[in-house]
């Protein structure tokens, strides 16, 4: 028993970077109805930019773990405004092509300075032991990560559900034109948007570095999971592109223990399982209904 | 200097002699003293940018082209040709696309010898096109025995490193050292499996047991490794050991150090460490650990001073595979002076059972029987990073494990060369 709520536990911490990355794709793609896909490319650009602050002015975690994702926001909304704006009127192909074709420039900018081994970086002084959870031991950085992906997400909802911004944004994540006809600005509120979802991804990435290879390939390895997981969920859903991250977490985690060699395909299963049985996905909402 | 003249001016004759007959492209033949093209072409196929081009890559194209320069140099005007190219393709870690690529060098480029190629798969197709196109292949980066067993044939060798020399090194040490309990974790794919049953085999040999394995998804896009981890304990092993490679290594080690396994009695052993490895995770992560080398660049002052030239070239401390590229082109290329000719038969007839001696090869064999090409490997140990005095000096040698025993006995082969 204590097995499988320690691999249970596990899953909730891999859960932590499904639920973070998938969050800052639902409020991009809700608001602009673009799919970034260069979020996996931000996400390593996060962990980069942890590696880079680290070695190059001897930075720590912490500090990084505040200025990483501060940063790539502003080039997000940089890259909202110079780019993806321009775009958003034409078929969402564009945007799809023009994010893509960033993540490879992304990648290919890291290679050429870093390559393609992965880098080093330690854990954060004071996270290396391990915390006693009553049933199991556990790393006490991975009980960190989950702790406070579950505190970004909670804060990301109040911010979202109890704010007067997080009202209209809301509004028009799941309905802009309605919104707009109510007299409110919604193209204020793009820019920032797109760079807190950028953000979001930038600080998984820094989150990752510790315990994850830092390579320039690590966010393409990971999005495409991302992806299913925000399908999953429910396309521009909040609530529930977090909830299928920390599901999605676990479920691969068990897979792992149980059924080996499945554990990624049971993901893409139950993604077509939900397609078929829940079109918009799990906590989606359906165009016809309301 | 004159006199040099004069066989370089009749070899340039027979050539266009040749050709103008339309008979020189043709199958090989005997004589001396000819160079196909009048040119030497060397080409390497290798992943130019993705999880193993650090360990090879451009630095390994590198490699080549400093032992065509030395060979150049020690030959000087004595030498076969002068005309020596060096062609390059990226295989992207692709089978498909290195078939493509060596069928494309070898009869488009007129390459007479392909090096390198990592990724067994990758290596598999490329021995299959030298054998169809009668020209040589030196596999340096691909581990599988398979080059040199069921699939071996006239025109391959292989270089440096394979699963079997892995296994049989560090399976084998670190079960006599007194960890008789191994779990496994390895890679889903031919590769992984392929260590895993080389390893199981010569711990059981050594009287060891493997009390648990667990395989992996392979790519594991997740990164994450923690439920093979988590899983080990309850098996009660001495030792971990793991065949992951590359990226995968690195995830898989910095997991291990958080789950603390090391405090629960369980060792780590690495089944394939490059240096570059050992860069990505810092000393410390892996201190301690031992695993089987083909050849380190701070062994002793012949490896150092190679490793200084290389370093002056591309910035950076060879990995084995880079040395053994260097090594292998060499060879290749005095094959051919001792010869007199590129003509592929004539070359590997030199080669075959030639007893080599360089910084690479220490009592070093090239064996006629399957091209496996035999010399000293060493037991290394990860050193911790307080003892680590330069950039890239992470390896303490434990023990050399002498040529002759360091690789597959011939007895065990499945070779059989006549029918390549």
């Amino acid at each position: 028993m204590s097995d499988l709520l320690q691999h249970a536990f596990n899953g909730l911490v891999n859960g932590s970077f499904y639920a973070l990355l998938a969050l800052g794709l639902a409020v991009i793609f809700g608001m602009l109805g673009v799919v970034n896909f260069a979020h996996g490319a931000f996400f390593m650009l996060g962990a980069f930019g942890a590696f880079i602050l680290l070695n190059e002015a001897g930075v720590s975690f912490w500090i990084a773990l505040l200025v990483v994702p501060l940063a790539l926001g502003v080039v997000g909304m940089l890259l909202e405004r110079l780019l993806v704006r321009r775009l958003v009127a034409l078929d969402p192909l564009y945007n799809f092509l023009l994010t893509f074709g960033l993540t490879l420039i992304f990648q290919d900018l890291l290679r050429m300075k870093y390559g393609s081994q992965p880098q080093p970086y330690p854990q954060p002084a004071g996270l290396r032991g391990t915390v006693d959870l009553g049933l199991f031991d556990f790393p006490a950085y991975q009980v960190f990560v989950l702790v406070f992906s579950v505190l970004v997400s909670v804060g990301a909802w109040l911010l979202l559900a109890r704010t007067r911004v997080g009202m209209i944004i809301r509004a028009a994540t799941e309905r802009p034109e309605l919104t707009r006809a109510m007299g409110i600005d919604v193209g204020r509120w793009i820019s920032p948007v797109f760079g807190f979802g950028i953000a979001l991804a930038a600080l998984s990435g820094v989150l990752a570095a510790p315990m994850r290879a830092v390579s320039p390939l690590m966010g393409a390895d990971l999005i495409i999971l991302v992806f299913a997981v925000v399908v999953i969920g429910g396309l521009g859903s909040i609530f529930g592109s977090v909830a299928a991250g920390f599901l999605i977490g676990m479920l691969q985690a068990l897979g792992n223990v149980y059924v080996p060699g499945l554990a990624t395909t049971s993901v893409f299963i139950l993604m077509a399982v939900v397609l078929l049985w829940r079109p918009a996905g799990l906590f989606g909402r359906e165009e016809t209904a309301v | 200097m004159r006199r040099n003249l004069i066989p370089a001016i009749s070899t340039l004759a027979v050539v266009s002699l040749l050709a103008a007959c339309g008979g020189g492209a043709g199958g090989p033949s005997g004589g001396g003293g000819k160079i196909s093209d009048d040119k030497i072409v060397l080409g390497v196929i290798n992943d130019q940018t993705g999880i193993y081009s650090e360990l090879s890559g451009p630095n390994a194209v590198e490699a080549v082209k400093m032992a065509v320069e030395d060979f150049k140099a020690k030959h000087a005007d004595d030498a076969v040709s002068k005309n020596i190219e060096v062609v390059v393709a990226d295989h992207q870690n692709k089978p498909e696309v290195a078939n493509t690529k060596a069928q494309e060098m070898y009869d488009r480029q007129q390459a007479d010898a392909i090096f390198d190629v990592p990724t067994s798969s990758a290596a598999l197709a490329v021995a299959g096109q030298a054998l169809a196109k009668k020209k040589l292949y030196f596999n340096i980066t691909a581990a599988t025995t398979a080059l040199t067993g069921d699939k071996c044939n006239k025109y391959t060798f292989h270089y440096a490193y394979d699963t079997y020399m892995l296994a049989n090194g560090t399976g084998t040490a670190v079960t006599e050292a007194g960890s008789k309990n191994w779990y496994i974790v390895y890679p889903d794919y031919a590769f992984g499996q392929d260590m895993e049953k080389s390893f199981s085999k010569a711990i059981e040999t050594s009287g060891g047991k493997v009390v648990g394995k667990k395989s992996s998804e392979f790519p594991n896009t997740s990164g994450d490794f923690s439920s093979q981890l988590l899983q080990a304990p309850a098996a009660k092993p001495d030792v971990l050991g793991t065949m992951h490679a590359g990226g995968e290594l690195v995830n898989l080690v910095k997991q291990y150090n958080q789950f603390k396994l090391k405090d629960k009695g369980v060792g780590l052993s690495v089944g394939l460490m490059f240096i570059t490895d050992i860069h990505s995770l810092g000393p410390d992560a892996l201190a301690g650990t031992r695993f089987t080398d083909a050849w380190y660049w701070n062994f002793d002052q012949q490896n150092r001073d190679w490793a200084d030239k290389f370093k002056e070239k591309t910035g950076s401390r060879p990995s084995f595979a880079h040395a053994g590229n260097y090594s292998a082109a060499m060879n290749y290329l005095e094959a051919i002076q001792a010869a007199g000719t590129d003509a592929s038969d004539d070359v590997v007839k030199n080669l075959e059972g030639k007893e080599i001696n360089d910084f690479f090869l220490r009592n070093g064999k090239i064996r006629a029987e399957d091209h496996r090409v035999i010399h000293d490997v060493y037991l290394a140990e990860v050193k911790p990073k307080s003892d680590v005095k330069e950039d890239y000096d992470y390896e303490k040698i434990v023990t050399t494990i002498p040529a002759d025993k360091a690789f597959k006995p011939l007895s065990e082969s499945a070779c059989k060369m006549g029918q390549g």
